[in-house]
């Protein structure tokens, strides 16, 4: 019973295996992979490890508050990072071989050409409230 | 219908669904049943209370059950109704204590994946409604359904004719326990209730045993966090938070427990609990018998966690070296074993040491309060350092 976050980038995660730009897929493949996700979704919801899912638009800015009446710091919307997050499914799931079960079928959503992308899925435990027994 | 109404409802759940199940009826029906009689005593009540509140769902519940088997053969239906028939439904008849106990083995079924018992114990036997657990476990309603009847599946099919382990039952019982989640429903309380309910039809030392750890445990949680919601280790909360009622009421169930010289791994941790919970401060705990009770403990279960907890409490008995002598015996790998490491070194006076290794500790807490705090231990010594 821990709940796990499986994020997708956008960059930053080392390239799938399967790398080529969605936008050069065919319409069904696109179709496909959206599908997929969407089973695997289900099939987390039937099995009681759902928790959430969304995916999120590849731009964003950094802000920082650097004190009262100052605008928010920028330096625009990630000029320098190397990572984006393109959306994260989270789960709750026994094990941790559980969670790296769900993550492995992730990566293996179906990419150009109809095969797997062997995307890379970032899989990061949530931090828990605090076990009762800790004595 | 009012809340306290709600409450005396959910606490017939099992009772009525015991009944059923030890009837023959298939686990999954019954439970359906049972939510059917319960809405239409919500309905019915209010204007029309029944003289014998069980009696009435164990009838409508049964009722309701048949009706959905109706696609069986009538002679099949004959036979279930005169055999109803045949079952005395008054509220002065004692519930045969197999009934419920039945249940609490179905719901700890070796099948079950842990999240999934659990769950199945809190519907079942907990009378929770499918939201309030999915709120406990943070998780959305349809998901936490899902767990449930695929649960229900899992156990459909169990015939209950033999007793379970019911050490099995008190490891779900306990897991219910360390939920450290709490929104409507507090799970600490719940599985307290539940082991109390246990205790009444199961006659067990290590019943006993968790129901005490359970209370002596409950009974320090007001001090184990402060008002910022900050973690409050052992020796720094105030035990004049501490509730005295449950202590003792632990304390009296173990002693009984105790005496019956049947010792048991929970009766052994109650008894750890119950020294710390004796003691007016960290300093005046009699960590020379805590240690003993450890060894009793790793006798009956040798486990890395009770090793390493075992280590802090040879530090308090017999000094930091003797302390980290003893974590020497246990895996690293260990949840929380690096904090221990540093708070022995500190113990030490190694304090470079320690704020590194506390450091490292912080990064490795799986829980954001643990994480916090085991930051600032870091942070304390290297500002004094």
């Amino acid at each position: 019973m821990a709940k796990y976050l499986l994020l997708k980038h956008y960059r930053g995660a080392p390239a799938p295996a399967n790398d080529v730009p969605m936008d050069r897929w065919a319409p069904q493949e696109v179709t496909d992979h959206i599908r997929f996700m969407q089973d695997l979704a289900d099939r987390l919801q039937a099995s009681g490890e759902f928790v959430d899912a969304q995916a999120l638009a590849p731009t964003g800015t950094f802000v920082r508050f650097d004190g009262d009446g100052r605008p928010p710091v920028t330096d625009g919307p990630f000029a320098e990072t190397k990572d984006l997050i393109a959306g994260w499914m989270a789960i709750d799931v026994d094990s941790e071989e559980r969670a790296l079960q769900v993550a492995a079928e992730l990566s293996s959503a179906p990419g150009a050409g109809g095969r797997p992308l062997h995307e890379w899925i970032e899989l990061r435990p949530f931090l828990e409230a605090p076990p009762t027994i800790t004595e | 219908m009012d809340e306290l109404d709600a409450d005396a409802l959910r606490r017939l759940i099992p009772l009525v669904l015991g009944v059923l199940v030890h009837r023959g009826a298939e686990f999954a029906a019954a439970e359906d049943a049972v939510q059917e009689a319960l809405v239409e005593a919500v309905d019915v009540w209010p204007g029309d209370p029944p003289r014998e509140p069980r009696a009435w769902l164990t009838t409508v519940a049964w009722r309701r059950y048949l009706d959905g088997h109706r696609s069986e053969t009538a002679r099949r239906r004959r036979e279930d109704r005169s055999h109803a028939q045949t079952v005395p439904l008054t509220d002065a008849a004692p519930v045969p204590a197999d009934d419920t106990l039945w249940l609490y083995f179905l719901c700890a079924h070796p099948g079950l994946s842990p999240s999934s018992a659990v769950a199945l114990t809190l519907r079942a036997l907990g009378g929770l409604t499918t939201r309030q657990i999915a709120d406990a476990y943070l998780v959305p309603e349809a998901t936490m359904a899902q767990r449930i009847s695929r649960a229900k599946r899992t156990v459909s099919g169990v015939r209950l004719d033999q007793p379970g382990d019911v050490t099995t039952v008190l490891r779900v019982l306990y897991l219910v326990f360390n939920e450290g989640y709490s929104g409507d429903v507090d799970l600490a309380a719940e599985a307290i209730r539940l082991a109390r309910q246990l205790a009444t039809v199961v006659d067990h030392p290590e019943v006993a045993g968790l129901l005490a750890l359970m209370l002596l445990h409950h009974a320090r949680r007001p001090a184990r966090t402060d008002a910022a919601g900050q973690l409050v280790p052992l020796a720094e909360q105030d035990r004049s938070r501490w509730d005295t009622g449950l202590i003792a009421e632990g304390v009296e169930i173990l002693q009984a427990a105790l005496a019956r010289d049947r010792l048991g791994e929970y009766q052994a941790q109650a008894a750890i609990a119950a020294l710390h919970a004796d003691a007016p401060s960290t300093g005046e705990t009699d960590w020379v018998q805590i240690v003993e009770w450890f060894d009793e403990l790793l006798r009956l279960a040798d486990t890395p966690v009770a090793r390493l907890n075992r280590a802090v409490a040879v530090g308090e008995a017999d000094g930091p070296r003797a302390g980290l002598a003893a974590l020497n015996d246990v895996p690293c790998t260990v949840p929380r074993w690096t904090a221990v490491a540093a708070h022995l070194h500190e113990s030490a006076g190694e304090t470079t040491v320690a704020a590194r290794l506390y450091a490292e500790a912080s990064a490795a807490a799986t829980n954001a309060a643990e994480r916090d705090h085991l930051l600032r231990q870091a942070a304390r010594l290297n500002a004094t350092g």
